[in-house]
């Protein structure tokens, strides 16, 4: 029982189940803002497994191995990065077209912009 | 009682998600993962991860919500004003409450079906079940670098581990990261039209709560004070430029939001240099490290802590200035003469 | 605990300070731009495409002189702590193929945005220079990083500038292309992030020289590899992961076609060949490269088809990339050996390395001369280029001899990496990887031709240029084109600078 309870365990576990929520938000959802939240899930869960690392690594006096914490921090940073411009993408899309899903693979317009 | 904790957390936190997946609207979701991440806080305290969690709060939670929400609202609006008008694109009419509207369900639909979404299902089951036995299975007892970094932490002067990691040990990831940050405004600002380029973004929503335009008088020099705070002590505890910077952030964007400041025009030489000034000195500093240290990225040791210090403030400003850039979004007011 | 044995500790060598300029140089560019008046976007890229020209040409002259690696222990902390560059006879070679096509793009670019003189310092100008100066930086750090999160930072740098290449033009179609490339991208880096969390809770260490020393893994290691190649197949766009390709690199401004089809997508393939080849157990490295070849030759199959079918050129050229990138995955069964050759000693290993490279030149002259092409004559529908060599004889020169490389006929660049993997394939006993090649080179030969019957054509209104564009548009294509040509004259064996800095290694993966 207290194996199974251990944090690390615990939210080891927790970090599987997000990231295969996350997937499946990404891969299946048909709006597009919630893919990107979907995105969002999947990191959390990552972010997780590298966190159950550290703290597995607990050593030297320290609650956990601070190399995997500074590379979560980078990482949810990088992550609101690719938020922001996903999100911005999704607002011209929907400004340019009034749609906001991708089309099928249609090759864009063939008509070069023309030069005045 | 602390492990019961864990695992109502743990219930929460994976109910939320589940809950995310399934809400009816974009809006409810978003919500959702607000309250997710201020959970998965917890949860990395849980952890003893109290940079982490910081981070998560300000970041993975705080602007990352901000900005998600607004951009719904935004997206929500632009979409009943298409429906209003009508004519423009029969294709896009999404309903009202921005639920899953017909168009969109059948335009993505198409390509994945039920049985997709079955055998996706599945799939991400399986990578659930198999990244769960991967994580039991790491070796016991575990590899860590902790005594490494806590040997090398004498030469950097610094009391916590997570700092020294970002800003000594791996300093060029940090120094890239920001090249990251910088980019992708680069690219959030290019997704403006040609002539309002480099003119202002707008934020103002057409009427400003007046709850929220009270906090916006009160509450920034709380929260300057408090980004001061956590970057002073992020060299020794808990805290550093990221969380700092995103406080600054937060404030500037209620700032902007309230309507009490108008958002600056992208092109302003001032905002410009805030922008690059962080990761520049950073930069600059590694260079030196050629002539007065052991080479890139080195810092002499006599005076490692104050030179980290010194990249720590001018990283808190760009980075908190980024970040509010980012939920800004592109110019939509051509630039003032 | 570990099995992996305490590595030799990195020493920075001398000239190492190298790869940081490398590295380091773009990055300087894309924060000056950044602060300064659009107008000096141009000039700075100018001074940094020379600067880093000249840094990379020298990392390969230190590495003939010293016949072993580059090394730079970044602030002088030790792996698996610290970080270190290293430049290897792959890593180098690359380098140098980087800094040829990001120069030949920014000398392209520099004429193209020219044409229009008050939009010079406009929206899509600058935001090019930045993002091919942070493309430049990021691609160094894919070649030169040894640690795997290091990599994933450089991969997330190289997204973060090649996606908002996609849509510089700004029209709805491409901003599409975009989104679907960037949701493509994200999920690929993820997927290689969950990967590194597993390989660092197992090893407690990135470093891919400590981690080359892996005897067996277990499954969290084989988990870990799966995710991170899987991720990685699908930034490198292999079929059936390929969708968001075409669109992407057919809806760019033609320059940055040009780096995003002749570059980009190598990062991801650079790593998945490291990953398989220095980190995998030999017997998950062979699993791994039986279903990479077989991707790989469905790649080159479905859309060398694909290419035929297209009625647009630059979507054609895109097709052909994914085509071409296929060969580059049929080199893991070929490379195997028989254990007596450690697989960098093979010729399908030299040949592997010259069909990136070549490849990198012919589609960069390709994507260059299409967009020649695209702006004399306002549009690049096949059908209607009728006798277009007449106009732009250079551009369609450029387009035949890129077609050579594609194709695998001599003298070309393509036609050596082609006849090394066939040789390699026939020796190893894979008739039909042998067949797949041969197969792949008539299917280019027809599309090439397609496009060279068009060319050569004499219409009875013959087809007239909309906008006169600068010699040095095409000059650039043309000499890119030559260059892919004059490859073919590199001497038919394993080739010994891509051995630098592998020959320790060889010893571990020998038995």
């Amino acid at each position: 029982m207290t194996a199974v309870l251990a944090p690390t365990t615990l939210f080891g576990l927790c970090g599987a189940a997000l990231v295969g929520i996350g997937l499946f938000v990404v891969l299946t959802h048909p709006s597009l803002l919630r893919r990107i939240v979907g995105f969002n899930l999947l990191g959390a869960g990552i972010f997780l497994v590298f966190g159950v690392v550290a703290r597995r690594g607990a050593a030297a006096g320290f609650a956990g191995d601070p190399v995997p914490h500074a590379m979560v921090i980078t990482g949810i940073v990088v992550a609101f990065s690719a938020t922001a411009l996903a999100v911005a993408l999704l607002r011209r899309l929907l400004e340019l077209t009034g749609r906001s899903t991708l089309d099928n693979g249609e090759p864009p317009d063939p008509e070069p912009r023309s030069k005045p | 009682m602390a492990q019961l904790f864990d695992l109502a957390l743990v219930i929460w936190l994976i109910a939320l998600a589940v809950h995310i997946t399934m809400a009816r609207t974009d809006q409810n979701a978003i919500i959702a993962f607000i309250a997710f991440g201020l959970l998965l806080g917890l949860g990395w305290v849980q952890l003893s991860a109290f940079d982490v969690a910081l981070t998560e709060i300000a970041i993975g939670a705080g602007v990352t919500g901000i900005l998600l929400l607004s951009a719904e609202a935004h997206m929500r609006k632009a979409r009943t004003s298409t429906k209003a008008t009508g004519t423009k694109i029969a294709k896009a009419e999404a309903s009202t409450t921005g639920t899953v509207s017909k168009a969109t369900t059948i335009d993505e639909g198409r390509r994945i079906g039920a049985v997709g979404v079955i055998t996706t299902a599945i799939a991400c089951a399986a990578v659930t079940v198999g990244l769960g036995f991967a994580v039991l299975l790491l070796p016991n007892p575990a590899p860590t670098l902790a005594p490494a970094a806590a040997a090398a932490l004498d030469a950097t002067g610094l009391g916590n581990p997570v700092t020294a990691v970002l800003l000594a040990y791996r300093a060029l990831d940090t120094l890239l990261e920001k090249v990251v940050l910088l980019l992708a405004l680069v690219g959030v600002w290019s997704l403006a039209p040609d002539r309002l380029w480099d003119g202002a973004p707008a934020l103002r929503p057409a009427e400003v709560p007046e709850p929220l335009a009270y906090l916006a008088r009160v509450l920034p020099p709380f929260g300057v004070l408090i980004a001061v705070y956590m970057f002073w002590v992020g060299a020794d505890a808990p805290g550093g430029t990221f969380q700092a910077g995103t406080v600054l952030a937060a404030m500037w964007l209620i700032v902007m939001i309230a309507g009490l400041r108008q958002p600056p025009d992208t092109a302003l030489k001032t905002l410009r240099l805030l922008l690059v000034g962080g990761p520049a000195l950073f930069l600059a500093v590694g260079l030196i490290g050629f002539i007065i240290a052991d080479g890139f990225l080195a810092y002499p040791e006599a005076i490692a802590k104050p030179l980290i210090l010194v990249i720590e403030a001018a990283l808190t400003l760009s980075i908190g200035v980024t970040l509010a850039m980012l939920v800004a979004g592109p110019a939509q007011k051509a630039r003032e003469p | 605990m570990t099995q992996l044995a305490a590595a030799l500790v990195p020493i920075t060598s001398a000239g190492g300070f190298l790869l940081v300029l490398a590295v380091i140089m773009p990055v300087c560019a894309v924060l000056a731009m950044l602060a300064l008046n659009p107008r000096y976007s141009a000039p700075v890229a100018a001074v940094t495409l020379a600067a880093g020209l000249v840094v990379s040409i020298a990392i390969v002259v230190k590495l003939f002189r010293n016949g072993t690696a580059l090394v730079y222990v970044v602030g002088g902390w030790e792996p698996p702590l610290g970080l270190t560059l290293r430049a290897d006879g792959l890593s180098a070679t690359m380098l140098a193929m980087t800094a040829v096509v990001i120069t030949a793009a920014g000398l392209f670019a520099q004429a193209q945005y020219g044409l229009v003189l008050d939009k010079r310092h406009g929206r899509a100008p600058t935001t090019f220079w930045i993002l091919l100066m942070a493309t430049w930086s990021a691609l160094n750090v894919v070649f030169l990083g040894e640690d795997l999160f290091n990599l994933y930072v450089a991969l997330e740098l190289l997204t973060f500038a090649a996606v908002p290449l996609v849509c510089l033009d700004g029209r709805a179609a491409t901003v599409s292309a975009a989104l679907r490339y960037l949701m493509f991208a994200l999920l690929g880096s993820l997927l290689y992030l969950l990967g590194t969390a597993l390989i660092y809770g197992r090893f407690g260490t990135l470093d891919l020289q400590t981690l080359s020393g892996i005897s067996d893994g277990g499954p969290a290691v084989s988990a870990a590899l799966a995710l991170m190649i899987a991720g990685l197949l699908a930034k490198a766009a292999l079929f059936p992961l390929h969708l968001w390709l075409p669109p992407a690199h057919a809806g760019a401004p033609a320059a940055a076609s040009a780096v995003l089809s002749a570059l980009v997508i190598k990062a991801p393939v650079f790593l998945i060949l490291r990953l398989v080849l220095d980190v995998a157990p030999p017997e998950a490295a062979q699993f791994a490269g039986q279903i990479l070849a077989i991707m790989g030759a469905s790649s080159i199959l479905f859309c060398s088809v694909m290419a035929l079918k297209q009625a647009r050129l630059k979507l054609m050229i895109a097709y052909s990339t994914v085509a071409q990138i296929g060969y580059l995955f049929i080199v893991f069964p070929l490379a195997a050996g028989d254990g007596e050759l450690p697989a960098w000693g093979t010729i399908a290993w030299t040949g592997g390395a010259l069909q990136l490279v070549s490849h990198a030149l012919a589609k960069a002259a390709m994507f260059l001369a299409a967009g020649a092409i695209a702006e004399a004559f306002g549009h690049d529908r096949i059908a209607e280029l009728g006798g277009f060599a007449r106009a732009l004889p250079m551009s369609a020169a450029a387009f035949g001899l890129a077609g050579l490389s594609l194709m695998g006929i001599p003298p070309s660049g393509g036609f050596i990496a082609k006849c090394l993997l066939l040789t390699a394939a026939v020796v190893n006993g894979h008739p039909w990887l042998a067949a797949t090649i041969l197969a792949g080179g008539l299917l280019a030969a027809s599309y090439v031709f397609r496009v060279i019957d068009r060319a050569l054509a004499t219409p009875a209104t013959p087809i007239q240029i909309r906008t006169a564009i600068p010699r040095r548009m095409e000059m650039t294509a043309l000499a890119l084109a030559i260059a892919a040509v004059l490859l073919g004259f590199v001497p038919l064996q394993p080739f010994a600078f891509l051995q630098i800095g592998r020959a320790d290694a060889a010893a571990m993966v020998a038995p």
